[in-house]
């Protein structure tokens, strides 16, 4: 932009220098695109070369020199992950999983927004400090504890300590939530107020609707980070049923044959797929949603 | 004020003050709405910060309660030379990784600011690694990390450079894993790039009338006012990085030797798999309380660094 807005011409030069300005901008535009593609090979080849991979022979891992791309395409791969491990089982429980902890925050998340946004009660601005400052809090410390708690009341090996935490507000995406809540014009809630409307009516029939490229950022980025999760399934969940996707492609190693190339890279594709997907579906939404929702400051 | 007149007229109709005013009512709904929020605070941090606290002062092996030990496990960590170990290693992993994943996800955003053909591409492209979870990067870098046999040095030994033992080198380790943080930026720059289109563009116009060169529009203009999302992105990037865990669990598992044994594995060895919760639970307030200490400096310091635009216009 910086660049942009220099080689805007200026008058008094314009005749003089309108040739040198020409070959000086599409130099800069050379300089650019070659930075973007070359920096960008670099983000995208681990991920096309997986792709690959997950076609390869077996054997590939361990040929030298090692090809980018298949000799031959083999699409067994694929099946095999699925005989190899539960691998539809483990999708279904990430998806599982997911699915709660998405509808959790979701819902507990815009609530306690709707509230700090455009509730007027003692002590909102304190909490809301407090809001901020959970957010900086690490997780260590909670770590343990958590663990002992869920541990005593017998809840090991099941879905609730990966998903409960989802539904008592979790403190960024309320945060979130409530700075797009504030751009929406407090004078519709007055509104529906002489209209009879209570507080849960023009939460749930006014702001929510308005409200869902920002609610859409946030089920994403709830998905991404309960799909992605590693260390608290590793912790919580010990039965090989129960498995999340993420501990499921990791045990995949622990099999005979599980380490080789294309496996792995067949398992790992289908495991980062959906992200991808609901990201391509979302795109606009992820965008919009982070312009909006004031993560700019 | 609306809710003001309210009950003044409902005192004058019933002659008295009601019990619960308009705005009272409001605070009641209000408190029920944030109940969930209130509730998760006393479940999931107060308590169990408080609780952790307490087993920091016992031996808990979770066979048997607790047993009282005062503060011995905070004077054991003083001779236990992994804890050193394990400073060592995420102190110099998060002050590399930190300040160069902000410098790099800044150029990339600069680089997405462009208004060029097939922008949106590009921005997708540099996207879509974040989204990529640990264990997938894991599996992934292994293979294109591996000395002999991986792609990485085949390419490097194609352009006649030798490529280092990238995940076996005790002293190369560390590097490698900051390399592949970076390749997780995308995300940071797209924040960066919201905050760059926010910077009001007739600014940069008026520093142009004044003669200003690109360097110092980017340097006077551009910095301070993105400073806050720098300033955040810093912020969370030291409390992320601090507590990396997946990585070198899946990738190196602390190796080689001990030269990515994070802080958190070591913690997460003593809980689960040594079962000393008490021991852990004083690795863990120690790192909780070096955290702190490093939002807070931040924080404080920010005064000094960071822009905050309606402090300056005095709203």
């Amino acid at each position: 932009m910086t660049t942009i807005a220099q080689t805007q011409q200026r008058p008094v030069y314009k005749t003089k220098r309108s040739a040198r300005r020409r070959v000086s901008d599409a130099l800069r535009l050379a300089f650019v695109y070659a930075l973007l593609v070359g920096l960008g090979a670099l983000f995208i080849l681990p991920l096309l070369w997986t792709v690959s991979s997950s076609v390869k022979p077996i054997g590939a891992g361990v040929k030298f020199p090692p090809e980018f791309l298949p000799s031959q395409i083999v699409l067994d791969n694929y099946p095999q992950v699925f005989r190899m491990i539960p691998f539809a089982r483990y999708f279904l429980n990430s998806a599982l999983v997911s699915t709660i902890a998405v509808t959790g925050e979701l819902l507990s998340a815009s609530l306690v927004a709707f509230a700090f946004a455009r509730l007027r009660f003692p002590g909102r601005n304190i909490l809301f400090l407090v809001l901020l400052s959970t957010m900086m809090l690490p997780g260590v410390v909670t770590m343990i504890p958590q663990f002992v708690i869920w541990k005593t009341i017998g809840l090991i090996n099941t879905y609730a300590p990966l998903t409960a935490g989802a539904f008592f507000g979790p403190a960024f995406s309320v945060f979130l939530l409530r700075q797009f809540f504030l751009t929406i014009n407090l004078e519709l809630d007055e509104a529906a107020k002489v209209d009879g409307a209570n507080e849960f009516r023009i939460y749930w029939q006014i702001i929510l609707p308005l409200a869902k490229p920002a609610l859409a950022t946030i089920g994403i980025f709830s998905f991404l980070g309960s799909w992605n999760d590693f260390m608290g399934p590793l912790i919580y969940l010990s039965d090989t049923d129960l498995y999340t996707l993420a501990l499921g492609v990791n045990y995949l190693r622990s099999f005979r044959g599980g380490g080789e190339l294309s496996y792995q890279m067949a398992a790992a594709t289908m495991f980062v797929a959906p992200c991808i997907i609901l990201y391509f579906v979302a795109q606009r939404f992820i965008i919009q949603g982070i312009v909006t929702t004031g993560l700019k400051g | 004020m609306a809710s003001a007149q309210t009950s003044l007229d409902a005192g004058a109709i019933t002659r008295r003050r009601p019990f619960i005013t308009q705005s009272r009512r409001e605070a009641i709904v209000a408190y029920l709405f944030i109940s969930p929020w209130l509730l998760g605070l006393l479940i999931f941090l107060v308590g169990p910060i408080l609780l952790s606290f307490y087993f920091s002062l016992t031996k808990y092996t979770l066979i048997k309660p607790p047993e009282w030990l005062g503060f011995a496990n905070y004077e054991r960590m003083l001779t236990d030379p992994f804890v050193g170990i394990a400073l060592r290693v995420t102190g110099v992993y998060t002050l590399l990784a930190v300040p160069l994943g902000t410098i790099v996800a800044l150029l990339i955003a600069l680089l997405l600011n462009q208004k060029v053909l097939g922008i949106r591409v590009f921005r997708t492209i540099f996207y879509m690694p974040s989204l990529i979870s640990g264990v997938a990067v894991a599996i992934v870098f292994s293979w294109l990390f591996s000395h002999r046999l991986g792609i990485v040095n085949f390419v490097l030994s194609r352009l006649g450079l030798e490529g280092p033992n990238w995940l076996g080198d005790p002293n190369v380790v560390l590097w490698t894993l900051v390399l592949m943080s970076l390749w997780g930026t995308g995300g940071g720059a797209v924040i960066f790039l919201a905050a760059l289109q926010g910077v009001p563009q007739s600014l940069y116009e008026a520093a142009e009338l004044d003669g200003a060169g690109a360097l110092r529009k980017f340097w006077h203009i551009t910095i301070p006012l993105i400073s806050p999302v720098i300033m955040f992105s810093v912020i969370t990037g030291v409390i992320g990085t601090f507590q990396t865990f997946t990585i070198s669990y899946l990738m190196t598992g602390g190796g080689p030797g001990y030269a990515t044994l994070f802080y958190l594995l070591y913690l997460y060895r003593n809980a689960f798999n040594w079962f000393e919760m008490g021991y852990a639970s004083a690795l863990a307030w120690v790192l909780f309380v070096i955290i702190l200490f490093f939002t807070l400096i931040l924080l404080r310091t920010s005064s000094l660094w960071v822009y905050y635009e309606s402090a300056g216009r005095g709203r």
